[in-house]
C-alpha cells in the first residue's frame, strides 16, 4: 500500500463531513463505509425504528430491533471507528425544510426509499443549496445485471443509476445490490471530497 | 434549431412546455428531476416553463428503493 497517499487521504477525510438522508439500506451501509474510511464527521437523519425485516440489507443487528435507527447506527459506527463525530437527527425530512440539516456538510448523500421523497429531496437540495454536491441512487431493487449501474453527473448532482431497474414496489430489495449502491454512493462522496484519484 | 434531451438531439418546438416535452419523449415516469442547461426546474413549474431553442435538457428518473 502507498502509505504516503493513504496518510494524506486520511488527513483530508478526517477534516471532511458527509450528511446522509435516510438510515435504511443505502444510508446505514454508506455511513459505515465512510466511517471505516475515516470520515471526520457524519450527519445522519432518519425517523424510523429498526424492524426485523430490515436486517436482510441494513447495517443493524437482531438485538437492535425496536431501536431508533440513527441511534443504533451511531452505536455501530462508534464500535468501528470511535473517532468519527456522529450527529444524529431522529426526524422525518419534511418538504420545505429538507435541506436544513445539511448546510454545513461537504457532501450530501440521498439514501431515501420511495421515488416521491427521493425526487423532492434532490430537487430541494439542488434548488436551495445549489453548490452542494449531492450523491443520489436510483435503481436499487433486484439482483444481477449490476454492470448496468453507472455514475451520471448533472452539475452538482451525482447519480448512481440503473435506469432499467424496476421500482422496489415491483421487485425485491436484497443486500448485494443495495450494499453495492450504498458503497457506490460512499465511494462517489470520497471522490468528490478528495478531488478524484489524481489529487493524491 | 434543435434541443438535446438526455443526449438525444430532437427538434425544437416553439412554446413547448416541459410537461409537453416529457409527453412527446414518451417519458411516462412520474418522478423526474429536470434540468435545463444545468438549471433545476421545480416540478410544479413543468406545465409553465417553456423549453428554449438550443437548450440541453436532462431528465433524471428516480426509481423507488433504498
Amino acid at each position: 500500500m502507498d502509505k504516503q497517499k493513504f496518510d494524506k487521504i486520511k488527513e483530508k477525510l478526517q477534516k471532511s463531513s458527509v450528511g446522509v438522508a435516510g438510515a435504511g439500506g443505502l444510508g446505514s451501509n454508506a455511513a459505515v463505509a465512510l466511517a471505516r474510511a475515516g470520515i471526520g464527521r457524519l450527519v445522519l437523519v432518519d425517523f424510523d425504528e429498526i424492524e426485523e425485516s430490515n436486517l436482510d440489507r441494513q447495517y443493524y443487528f437482531l438485538d437492535q430491533v425496536g431501536k431508533i435507527k440513527v441511534e443504533a447506527l451511531k452505536d455501530n459506527i462508534k464500535r468501528i471507528n470511535s473517532a468519527v463525530k456522529v450527529e444524529i437527527l431522529n426526524q422525518k425530512l419534511e418538504k420545505g425544510s429538507m435541506e436544513q440539516p445539511f448546510h454545513d456538510v461537504d457532501v450530501v448523500i440521498e439514501a431515501l426509499d420511495n421515488a416521491e421523497t427521493k425526487t423532492e429531496f434532490v430537487e430541494e437540495i439542488l434548488l436551495k443549496l445549489p453548490d452542494k454536491p449531492v450523491v443520489a441512487a436510483s435503481g436499487v431493487a433486484g439482483y444481477g445485471n449490476s454492470d448496468r449501474i453507472v455514475t451520471k453527473r448533472f452539475g452538482a448532482l451525482y447519480m448512481c443509476y440503473d435506469e432499467q431497474a424496476k421500482s422496489s414496489e415491483d421487485d425485491v430489495l436484497l443486500a448485494p445490490r443495495v450494499c453495492l449502491m450504498a458503497n457506490w454512493e460512499a465511494d462517489l462522496a470520497l471522490e468528490i471530497i478528495l478531488g478524484g484519484d489524481s489529487g493524491y | 434549431m434543435g434541443i438535446e434531451v438526455n443526449g438525444r438531439k430532437i427538434d425544437w418546438v416553439e412554446n413547448e412546455t416541459i410537461k409537453q416535452l416529457l409527453r412527446r419523449m414518451r417519458y411516462t415516469f412520474p418522478l423526474v428531476v429536470v434540468k435545463i442547461d444545468q438549471k433545476v426546474i421545480p416540478r410544479k413549474d413543468f406545465p409553465d416553463v417553456v423549453v428554449p431553442d438550443n437548450s440541453r435538457v436532462d431528465v433524471i428518473h428516480m426509481i423507488s428503493g433504498g
